[in-house]
């Protein structure tokens, strides 16, 4: 299978490798996928003021969804918490050109952004 | 040392020279086909048919009457289980065969049992061996066939062809096996094995794609099978289609350069899969071998990488060709059906990596694969989530995933 531009220059360059302190106040931190799934993607954000001012992510998974977690690092970052919320895996297939088979690999994304909100979210007191 | 480095020596090979040399008359001057039985450009094809077909015969100890050419393995199989389960069907309706075939003898069985006929599937140990005791167990009076393969294409482990034949003839059941991989890397004896049917091919040897071999045993006892392709005729009725002369004669020399040098090459070749095994497990934790350390085929070395999904791991040694278990390496999304009928967790399957040593590997490319493989591992393990729990002393298996 021949992978786009976009996801190759992830792989090789992925932005925002790491690890957040979970038990940080500030930081939250969503872990989805399963092993025998062959996708797990884990990825924190650290929000000031309602804004995301920084994120990494860790995944276990093929180019894609290496790729997949990665943007959605990139993108999260400046970003309120709502908007980050507005972040569809439609947008991630459309920028990384990802073929049918691998469409999943966005949804674990858009789910990754998700579960690390509500996690920062539940830690404040808010309804996820 | 030429990159990309081709090491899915089980997947195909790529043809030998020689072979290509012998092949190249018969596309130009020689392009006669071999059942034209009244000029001269019809003799010289049927004489490079005929002493192919020795050389053919030859690589596992059978007589040359006794193989039909097909256009490769998976015909063979096809013609094998359907060609015995409908010659023998007034004597029996049941086949035995194990779960970490070949799809082309799992496919076949699975029609077959849609057409009426009763399968039993064997299962594995951990290593991919079947149960001899299980095997005896499985045969009714109603057993026509028993097919299992020489080596495993996944993982390498060999059957014990000599104690299956053994018990195939003591009950008076056909042996039929796939020595696709098998054939020229380790000894295949077709008398001394008791095998009554066995399929190979060409390009599995160092020879063209498209052509293959059915042996059929002409005596003691004399196998016969109905036929799954009509038409002129040809190869005694079993096979009928214009014989490829090229191919044949591809497959001859291919076959006669396995038996010649198939001894001291397996030598090679286990020494450098040997090394490329050592150079990766010195250097990198929590890998693990699938399939039987020793009863394997030589150039076979499946491992899988912990925490470090399959397709990932091509994509990052990308100037070396091997293949993975991995679903997302194939069209089903499911992972590898042989290494789950060894038991490997899904997780595991997800992570392996197969690796094909053959004649054309150097040591110069093992040990660039070793570096290369390290340092993907190192650096996927470095972004691995589930690496990272591991270090924190997390067993992985105690997390609440949500599958999807
Ligand atoms: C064990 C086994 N059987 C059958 C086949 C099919 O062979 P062919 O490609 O010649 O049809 C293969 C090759 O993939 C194989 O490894």
């Amino acid at each position: 299978m021949a992978y786009s531009k976009k996801v190759i220059d992830h792989y090789n360059n992925p932005r925002n490798v790491g690890s957040l302190d979970k038990q940080d106040d500030s930081v939250g931190t969503g872990l989805v996928g399963a092993p025998e799934c062959g996708d797990v993607m884990k990825l924190q954000i650290r929000v000031e003021d309602d804004h995301i001012v920084d994120a990494k992510f860790k995944t276990f998974g093929c180019g894609s969804a290496i790729a997949s977690s990665s943007l959605a690092t990139e993108w999260v970052k400046g970003k309120t918490l709502d908007e980050a919320m507005e972040i569809r895996n439609v947008d991630i297939v459309e920028e990384l050109s990802l073929p049918p088979v691998k469409i999943h690999c966005s949804v674990l994304a858009e789910d990754a952004i998700k579960t690390a909100i509500n996690d920062y979210k539940s830690k404040h007191g808010q309804a996820g | 040392m030429k990159t990309p480095i081709y090491l899915d020596n089980h997947a195909t090979t790529r043809v030998d020279p020689r072979v290509v040399e012998a092949m190249l008359p018969h596309f130009t001057e020689d392009f006669g086909n071999a059942a034209s039985r009244n000029h001269a450009f019809g003799w010289v094809a049927e004489e490079a048919v005929e002493q192919a077909r020795e050389q053919v015969a030859a690589l596992i100890g059978a007589g040359a009457k006794e193989v039909v050419f097909t256009s490769g393995a998976t015909e063979s199989d096809n013609a094998a289980l359907v060609g015995v389960a409908e010659f023998y069907k007034e004597k029996g309706d049941h086949i035995i065969t194990a779960t970490i075939e070949h799809k082309a003898v799992l496919d076949t069985c699975q029609m077959l049992e849609q057409r009426g006929f009763r399968v039993t599937y064997l299962e594995v140990d951990e290593k991919g061996s079947i149960d001899l005791e299980q095997l005896e167990a499985a045969i009714t009076d109603k057993t026509t066939l028993i097919s299992l393969m020489a080596a495993n294409n996944e993982i390498g482990t060999l059957h014990p062809l000599k104690e299956i034949g053994a018990i195939a003839r003591k009950h008076g059941v056909l042996f039929h096996c796939d020595a696709t991989q098998g054939v020229g890397h380790q000894k295949i004896d077709v008398e001394e094995m008791n095998i009554d049917l066995a399929s190979y091919t060409a390009h599995k040897i160092y020879g063209p794609k498209g052509i293959g071999a059915l042996y059929v045993r002409r005596r003691k006892p004399r196998v016969r099978i109905t036929p799954i392709i009509y038409g002129g005729g040809h190869e005694r009725g079993i096979r009928s289609g214009t014989l490829n002369v090229p191919g044949i004669v591809g497959f001859g020399k291919a076959a006669e350069l396995m038996l010649a040098d198939g001894p001291t090459e397996n030598q090679r070749i286990r020494a450098l899969r040997d090394r490329l095994r050592e150079g990766i497990t010195r250097e990198i934790d929590f890998v693990y071998l699938n399939g039987h350390a020793e009863f394997r085929h030589p150039g076979n070395l499946n491992l899988s990488f912990a925490f470090v999904e399959g397709e990932s791991m091509l994509m990052g040694i990308d100037d070396i060709a091997v293949s993975s278990g991995s679903a997302c390496t194939s069209a089903s999304l499911e992972p590898s059906y042989v290494l789950r009928a060894l038991g490997v967790g899904d997780d595991l399957a997800h992570s392996s990596i197969r690796f094909g040593v053959g004649r054309f590997n150097t040591e110069e490319e093992i040990d660039h694969t070793i570096r290369r493989v390290v340092e993907t591992v190192s650096r996927l393990r470095d972004m691995s989530p589930l690496y990272e729990l591991a270090q924190e002393g997390v067993d992985i298996k105690s997390i609440q995933w949500n599958a999807h």
